[in-house]
C-alpha cells in the first residue's frame, strides 16, 4: 500500500480527507491518483488537466523524488512509500 | 429592473442586493478564489460563478437558492484527442520562422472559463461557456454536463479537424494576452450572444479571431467581421485575427450589435453583416474593454473609455462613462459622481452592465459605481473590493 499526503489547501474541497491517513494500493502514480479519486470523487480534476496530465502548478513526489513523467504519470509508487501532492507557491 | 448585482472578483463572488434603503453587499462568497465571471440565469434564477483556480484548474460553481449554497458542477473538459495548433508566446527570443514551417500541436485543456451565456426561453437547460483556448462548450441539462462544439473547434480557420490528424489548413486565430497568466498564448471566447428571435442564431467573439456566427445551431460557423479594422496591421481589414474586446446585442432590436474593440468602438445595425467604427478618438471615446447595449433601443450604448492601448487606465486621471443614443454618430460623456482626480482605474471587458435605467461598472482597482439614470449620474457602491473582473445584474 502507498500513503498519500497532500497540501492542506485541498482539504477545503475534500474535507473528509482531512485528519485521515489516505492509503491506496501501490503502483504507477496515475493509478494511485485514481484510487484517491474513488475515495474523493472529483479529486483528479483538481490535480490533473483535461487530458490527464499533471496541472502546471502541481507537483508530485514519491518519497523524496519528484515525479518525472508529468504527462502519463507512469512513475511507480512502491509498497510502503508515500506520494506527496504539492502546489506551487504564489502571490497576490 | 434587477435588484441584484453579481461581481466576479480576484478574491471571490460579491453580491449586492437592493432593498428599500439602497444597495448592500453580502459577505464574500468563494472566499479567496478568483472568480472571472458571475451571472444569473434569468430563466430559472440559478447563479453561476466561473472559478479561476490558479492551481486546481477552472471550475464552475452553481447556486440554486439565490447564493446561500453553492455546488461544483461536473468539470467542463476538452474531450480526449482535442488538440490545437500551438501559439507562441510573443517573447523577445521568439523566432517567427521556426513555428511557421510546421505547426506544433498542444493537447487541449481548459485554462479559463471566460464567459457563461444562456439559451432562449424555449431551450430550458441550454447553457454556453466560452473558454481559453478557444473552445465553445454547450450544455443541455442545466450545466450538469458539457460538450465541446466541434464544428467551431475544428473550423478551417483553426487548421481543420485535428482529431483526425494533421492540420489541413492554416490557423488564422491569434492568442489573447489574457492567456499569458496561464503560460500560453491561445485564443479565448469572451462573448456569446444568442439571438432572442432564433436560438439557433448565435454569435461568439474571440480574441484574437473576430466575430463568428452560426445560424444552424452550431453546425456551421462563418466569420462576421466585415468592417472591423485592425489599425496595427499592414492590411487592417483582413478577415481573421481581430481583437473584439466584448460584443453585445440589443435584445429588443437584435440586428443592432455593439463591440468595444482594441481598435475602437464598432456598431452594426444589420446583424453583424457589416460593422462600422463609431468611436471618437478626439473625445477620448475610442479604446476600452466593456460595452453595454440598451435593452430596447438598438442605437443606445455605453462605454467606459480608457487610454489606448499601451497604458490602459483612465484618461487624465478621471473616470467617465460615454453614451450614444444615435448609433455612435455622437457621444455624451458623464462624470457626475465619478472621481476626476488621481483615478487610474481600468474596467475589464465584463466589468460593465445595464439593466433598464440602471448601469453598474467595477474596476480592477476595486471600485464599483452605479447609475440609476441611464449613466448620467453615479454613486459609489464600494472602494475597497478586490480587483473586479465582471459585473452583471442578476
Amino acid at each position: 500500500m502507498t500513503t498519500v499526503k497532500m497540501t492542506h489547501h485541498l482539504y477545503r474541497y475534500f474535507p473528509h480527507l482531512e485528519n485521515q491517513t489516505v492509503t491506496v494500493p501501490s503502483g504507477p502514480v496515475a493509478t494511485v491518483l485514481r484510487a484517491v479519486n474513488d475515495i474523493a470523487p472529483g479529486f483528479t480534476d483538481y490535480v490533473l488537466d483535461d487530458q490527464g496530465a499533471l496541472r502546471r502548478h502541481v507537483h508530485l513526489a514519491i518519497n523524496n523524488t519528484l515525479v518525472v513523467d508529468r504527462k502519463t504519470l507512469s512513475d511507480h509508487a512502491p509498497d510502503g512509500g508515500t506520494v506527496y501532492i504539492f502546489q506551487a507557491l504564489s502571490g497576490g | 429592473m434587477s435588484d441584484m448585482i453579481l461581481l466576479g472578483t480576484r478574491k471571490g463572488t460579491v453580491i449586492f442586493d437592493r432593498n428599500n434603503d439602497g444597495w448592500h453587499p453580502r459577505p464574500i462568497l468563494h472566499s479567496g478564489i478568483p472568480v472571472c465571471y458571475a451571472t444569473r440565469d434569468p430563466r430559472d434564477g440559478a447563479l453561476w460563478a466561473s472559478l479561476d483556480h490558479g492551481h486546481w484548474g477552472p471550475k464552475l460553481s452553481r447556486s440554486r437558492d439565490g447564493g446561500d449554497t453553492w455546488e461544483e458542477v461536473s468539470s467542463l473538459k476538452y474531450p480526449e484527442g482535442a488538440r490545437h495548433i500551438q501559439q507562441y508566446l510573443p517573447t523577445p527570443d521568439f523566432d517567427p520562422e521556426a513555428p511557421a514551417g510546421r505547426p506544433q500541436y498542444a493537447d487541449a485543456s481548459v485554462y479559463k472559463i471566460w464567459n457563461i451565456a444562456f439559451g432562449a426561453d424555449n431551450q430550458p437547460g441550454r447553457l454556453y461557456a466560452g473558454t481559453i483556448p478557444g473552445g465553445l462548450f454547450v450544455s443541455d441539462n442545466g450545466g450538469d454536463s458539457w460538450e465541446l462544439n466541434r464544428p467551431l473547434w475544428n473550423h478551417e480557420t483553426r487548421g481543420g479537424d485535428l482529431f483526425a490528424g494533421e492540420a489541413t489548413s492554416e490557423n488564422l486565430w491569434g492568442g489573447t494576452p489574457a492567456s499569458i497568466d496561464y503560460g500560453v498564448f491561445e485564443p479565448g471566447i469572451h462573448s456569446i450572444v444568442v439571438d432572442p428571435r432564433d436560438p439557433n442564431h448565435v454569435y461568439v467573439a474571440v480574441s484574437s479571431a473576430g466575430v463568428i456566427e452560426t445560424t444552424d445551431g452550431g453546425q456551421t460557423w462563418t466569420g462576421s467581421s466585415h468592417g472591423m479594422l485592425m489599425d496595427y496591421l499592414p492590411d487592417p481589414a483582413v478577415e481573421w485575427g481581430h481583437d473584439p474586446h466584448f460584443v453585445t446585442q440589443c435584445p429588443g432590436q437584435p440586428d443592432h450589435l455593439w463591440q468595444q474593440n482594441h481598435c475602437g468602438i464598432f456598431y452594426s445595425d444589420d446583424g453583424a453583416r457589416n460593422w462600422r467604427k463609431v468611436s471618437k478618438p478626439d473625445l477620448g471615446i475610442h479604446f476600452g474593454f466593456p460595452i453595454a447595449a440598451d435593452a430596447q433601443d438598438g442605437k443606445t450604448a455605453w462605454v467606459v473609455p480608457a487610454r489606448a492601448d499601451s497604458e490602459r487606465m483612465a484618461l487624465d486621471g478621471g473616470l467617465f462613462v460615454a453614451r450614444t443614443t444615435d448609433g455612435g454618430h455622437s457621444w455624451e460623456s458623464f462624470r457626475d459622481g465619478l472621481p476626476q482626480q488621481n483615478a487610474y482605474d481600468i474596467v475589464l471587458r465584463h466589468g460593465l452592465d445595464a439593466s433598464g435605467d440602471d448601469l453598474c461598472f467595477g474596476s480592477t482597482t476595486g471600485n464599483v459605481y452605479l447609475s440609476e439614470d441611464r449613466g448620467e449620474t453615479w454613486q459609489c457602491l464600494g472602494n475597497n473590493l478586490p480587483p473586479i473582473y465582471s459585473v452583471r445584474f442578476g
